[in-house]
């Protein structure tokens, strides 16, 4: 028997050969949304397939430093407005910076905890998924720059989303928009608590869970209200841009937001340093159970 | 008698190993390149297209196993689910390996919509775990990406044969 040729050796049947893939897959699928066992696993892959993501990014880099170079009749523009905008800016900044010392001032007095000071790194987006499914994209930094899974990521405008996994040179950021993403938010005129939801659409949020006559108007910013000790206090979110109220099958108004940072206009984004562990909560509050992280979210979303 | 419409088949040359891997990776490039928009829904699946035509004409070399490696790095690159393109990739090569034998009787041009159907499947499969993981259905844009795999076939198919086509004029004595 050992005397087969080589030729002859086709090894399992492909039906059997399906079937082992099959089960394969589906396991790895289910450890991998339900246990999350996967991490050392997807570091490993995540080696072979960085070298060609950033082979990929390359013709945007080149087109970019073309671009530089090549471009000089709007630079005379270009500059007058940035003067011009560098002017307001620094005004509002010296205010900031007496507001900050005032504010810091008044925290000790009245012996709050301070907010805390957060620093950020640029980093540059190499990749965008081409499945419409999920809402991620790629940064160019990594592990190796100290970014951790769970530090939030801005652009100038306002929170793009939260980094999901961190490989040794870049980084997975889940945007507010996707599905499975939510953010506590504060609506910015009056101070109503809530939480937005990705949709898993383009530019789409939703609000759940608010009753049919909350205060909200079109056009209400949406900034983080901090209270998580994840996302740092006071950065935009979305702007509320249709709400529906007179649902008769429904108990609740049905409110639509849209996204204010803009990703698919820039190719960069900061990513803040994480939040320091919180303080500890005072000992009577101890004794109480803490509840799933997704119940408590949703009873701060009914109010 | 039936050996008329056979004649149209060249018999290729083996292909080098670092080819098959070569065109795999450039695939890989292509499908990580970051588009946007319209681009981006139009762009086919160059990874499914290399791996149907590397497992129809040569099967002893890349058969399910290479398609399932590949959609192992696809789904990390992609920061898919792990194992979704894999299992997609698994199933279209199986097609394509039940199938092979028949598409070598037609030309390029008629395996198209052949092929169109195995990028469907794999689609599909893609669809399935994406809505059966609670995502909402994207519209029929997404199908696009196999109309353009369709399109994209008899061309990609000239530019793998160069390599390992035979030099020499099988006719000539």
């Amino acid at each position: 028997m050992e005397t087969t040729p080589q030729f002859f050796k086709h090894g399992p049947s492909p039906l059997a050969r399906l079937l082992f893939f099959t089960l394969l897959s589906l396991i790895l699928m289910a450890v991998d949304t339900r246990f999350k066992y996967l991490h050392e696993i997807r570091q490993i892959v995540s080696v072979v397939i960085y070298p060609v993501q950033r082979l990929a990014y390359l013709p945007t880099t080149i087109y970019n430093w073309a671009n530089k170079f090549f471009v000089t009749q709007n630079l005379a523009d270009e500059n007058e407005r940035l003067k011009q905008r560098h002017l307001v800016d620094s005004e509002q900044l010296q205010q900031l910076l007496a507001l900050k010392a005032e504010n810091e001032y008044l925290r000790k007095l009245l012996e709050t905890p301070q907010r805390n000071k957060s620093k950020a790194t640029l980093a540059e987006i190499i990749s965008v998924p081409r499945d419409p499914f999920n809402r991620k994209i790629m940064l160019n930094k990594g592990t190796q720059n100290d970014i951790q899974s769970g530090q939030i990521v801005v652009d100038d405008l306002g929170v793009v989303g939260q980094i999901t996994r961190s490989y040794p040179w870049h980084s997975e950021v889940t945007l507010i928009t996707d599905k499975n993403h939510s953010v506590p938010v504060q609506v910015a005129r009056n101070g109503i608590r809530s939480i937005t939801s990705g949709t898993g659409k383009y530019r789409t949020l939703e609000l759940y869970y608010m009753a049919n006559n909350i205060d909200i108007q079109n056009g209400d910013v949406l900034v983080t209200s901090g209270i998580d000790g994840v996302y740092p206090p006071g950065l935009p979110v979305a702007l509320v841009s249709k709400i529906k109220r007179n649902n008769a099958s429904h108990a609740f108004a049905h409110i639509v937001c849209t996204p204010i940072a803009g990703v698919d206009r820039n190719r960069q984004v900061l990513i803040l340093s994480p939040p320091l562990p919180n303080p500890k909560n005072p000992t009577e509050s101890e004794s109480i159970n803490i509840q799933p992280k997704d119940k408590e979210q949703e009873e701060i979303g009914i109010r | 008698m039936v050996s008329a419409s056979y004649s149209e088949e060249e018999i290729l040359l083996p292909a080098k190993g670092w080819f098959i891997i070569l065109s795999l990776m450039v695939a890989l490039f292509l499908n990580l390149l970051p588009l946007q928009g319209i681009l981006l829904a139009l762009r086919p699946d160059f990874v499914a297209l290399v791996l149907l035509y590397w497992s129809i004409n040569l099967p002893q070399r890349v058969g399910m196993s290479v398609a399932f490696g590949m959609g192992l790095l696809m789904d990390v690159g992609n920061g898919s689910m792990f194992g979704q393109h894999a299992l997609a990739y698994s199933v279209m090569v199986f097609i394509a390996l039940l199938l092979r034998r028949r598409l070598h009787i037609f030309g390029l041009l008629k395996q198209a919509p052949q092929i169109g159907l195995m990028l469907l499947a794999a689609q599909l499969v893609t669809l399935l775990t994406e809505l059966l993981n609670r995502a909402h259905f994207p519209g029929w844009y997404f199908f696009l990406a196999s109309i353009t795999g369709v399109l994209l076939w008899p061309l990609l198919c000239t530019l793998l044969k160069i390599p390992h086509s035979p030099k020499y004029d099988p006719n000539a004595l």
